[in-house]
């Protein structure tokens, strides 16, 4: 039949490494990723700090699945909402298993990417020049941080309910148009029934937003090569290990480990870092006794609580944050890893035990000593970014080695 | 196979000669169609935005009316008035007395309990901490509200003694149908 002559595969297609070289010839996307995860030219001196980066896509990809997986039985309505999550954890068949690794995966992904942010702090892998590198990191975190807390007002309980007033009343404070910007983001007069459902829809996109500025820093990130635990710039090509299987092993030997305490939490501790009050329905009349944010916004709580005017407390808690940006231009030392850096070393490790002793105070009530202890604590999180340009210019460094 | 290989862009051959273009009339055109552009994405986002605001089936639960009756002098009352509660205070002529008194110290947003009440006895305020939202609990310094969240308190006027807040709780719009019955909204 002449019909069969059409199908004869031309020369090009005759094998598997032509049809390669055609889509290579017509989008190289196969290229991109081999470029990406196996070729990808590692420094070869990359400690166990560098397993986070890709953990954390992995936990990204892990909140993503099982979201997905969720979202097919809850009802973003706040009628059903609360039941729907009874139901999830009762009648869907592994319902429980899907929403315990997701609530779990939501606080290890925040571990995760703490982590991944001290090692970039602790090696200076913000400096020139991977500004760009770190700026889209803070969007990410950003990113994860509005999508964590639209998320947890999904299961329309007591803490969902009054996270969502507090969080969504702290744009009041824009000047003229605040009152208007909150009516309009509740879409009613208080948090309700339209909130509930935009919340869902922004939860369900936002991890897709995620991913779109995850590939812009990996691009920025394969431009410049990853920076290494000595922070120099490596020249030789012997420097450079292929990312597989060097690091793909070691990735994956990191995620073993890590899957320990992640698995341990999800079948027998899935409530720990959870408030029992978020199983009392929302109820518009009352507020919880004592009502805290997820852990992970704890130390960004405790600074907005620190401050007794209104106004000045919701800019200080923004600023801790996008003070983040301008990290690069603050720290103008031209050495990058803190190994060679003994004063920054020192007040590195101060601002991370701060940081916990924030998180620390915004666990309890907002009274007594905590208020004093937060407001220490305040100043001291502001003073190591204060500190930096004076570092840089008075800070005896200690010599670099020209290799690794 | 041939591999294609991108040639590098050339301004002078890839685009027309500018020779014979009037230069400013280009700018000019780019520059108002762009204005024009952004012009006309602003009015399409606008329906977007707007359908963000509060629907029609929640404007209409604009008022509500309050049946005073059953509140026993010295009790008060909560009503959820467009999702957000409503404090109703009967106060006995004591009460009255104890929160005209607190009007000297009422600095933070200074405001006489008879400006904040239509009749004495009967203080109507917003549930709401001026703070971030939260309902404020009955207790504090003056025998007024402490709210739980951030520890802001209010006197027995509803009016702010300690920070975070700073603003008094609100006065809602309302007002008396009847002795018996008032009309919030």
């Amino acid at each position: 039949m002449s019909s069969h002559q059409d199908f004869t595969p031309k020369p090009v297609e005759k094998n598997i490494r032509n049809t390669y070289r055609w889509l290579e010839d017509r989008l190289p996307i196969l290229s991109f990723l081999s470029d990406a995860l196996v070729t990808y030219p590692a420094p070869r001196n990359l400690n166990y700090m560098w397993n986070f980066g890709s953990l954390a896509g992995i936990a990204l990809v892990l909140q993503i699945l099982t979201g997905i997986f969720l979202a097919m039985h809850y009802k973003g309505d706040v009628n059903l909402a609360f039941d729907s999550i009874q139901h999830i954890m009762r009648d869907v068949q592994w319902g429980w298993l899907i929403r315990n690794l997701h609530m779990v995966g939501a606080s290890f992904f925040f571990i995760v990417v703490y982590i991944h942010m001290a090692r970039g702090l602790y090696y200076g892998s913000y400096k020139s020049p991977r500004e760009v590198l770190w700026g889209l990191g803070v969007i990410i975190f950003l990113l994860m941080m509005a999508t964590a807390f639209m998320g947890y007002v999904l299961p329309w309980g007591q803490m969902s309910y009054w996270g969502a007033t507090v969080i969504t009343n702290l744009l009041s404070v824009i000047p003229f148009i605040g009152k208007y910007v909150v009516v309009w983001l509740w879409g009613g007069y208080s948090v309700g029934d339209p909130t509930l459902t935009r919340f869902y829809a922004f939860h369900f996109v936002l991890p897709f937003v995620i991913i779109g500025v995850v590939v812009l820093h990996l691009w920025a990130l394969h431009l410049h090569r990853s920076n290494n635990p000595v922070g120099i710039d490596l020249k030789r090509a012997k420097d450079y290990i292929p990312f597989h299987p060097y690091y793909t092993i070691k990735d994956t030997f990191g995620l073993g480990v890590y899957l320990i305490p992640f698995t341990l939490m999800v079948f027998f501790l899935p409530e720990y870092l959870g408030h029992p009050d978020n199983y009392i329905p929302a109820n518009p009349m009352v507020t919880p006794a004592h009502i805290v944010p997820e852990w992970y916004f704890l130390p960004f709580y405790a600074i907005l609580r620190a401050i007794p005017i209104k106004e000045i407390g919701v800019a200080a808690m923004f600023g801790s944050i996008l003070v983040l940006f301008f990290l690069p231009w603050l720290d103008s030392s031209p050495v990058r890893s803190a190994r060679f850096r003994p004063l920054y070393k020192q007040i590195y490790w101060l601002f991370l035990i701060n940081f916990v002793v924030l998180g620390w105070c915004g666990a309890n009530p907002p009274e007594g000593m905590f208020v004093i202890i937060a407001r220490v604590a305040t100043v001291l999180y502001f003073s190591f970014f204060a500190l930096l340009p004076v570092l840089a210019r008075y800070e005896k460094t200690k010599p670099l080695p020209a290799t690794i | 196979m041939a591999t294609r290989t991108p040639k590098p862009h050339s301004p002078s051959v890839d685009e027309a000669p500018i020779g014979d273009v009037d230069a400013e009339r280009r700018a000019f055109l780019v520059n108002t169609t762009t204005a024009f552009g952004v012009a006309g994405a602003a009015c399409v986002a606008l329906p977007f935005i707007q359908s963000m605001n509060p629907n029609r089936a929640v404007q209409a639960l604009a008022t509500l009316d309050v049946h005073l009756g059953d509140i026993a002098e010295g009790t008060n009352k909560t009503v959820l008035w467009q999702g957000k509660p409503v404090f109703i205070w009967h106060r006995s002529p004591a009460q009255v007395q104890q929160a005209r008194a607190q009007d000297s110290k009422a600095t933070m947003d200074p405001q006489p309990d008879a400006d904040r009440t239509q009749k004495p006895d009967w203080l109507v305020v917003l549930g709401i901490c001026t703070h971030l939202g939260c309902v404020p609990m009955r207790g504090g310094a003056e025998d007024g509200w402490r709210c739980p969240c951030h520890g802001s308190q209010y006197d027995m006027s509803g009016r702010v003694i300690q920070g975070p807040a700073g603003k008094n709780l609100e006065v809602p719009p309302y007002r008396f149908l009847d002795d018996q019955t008032i009309r919030i909204g």
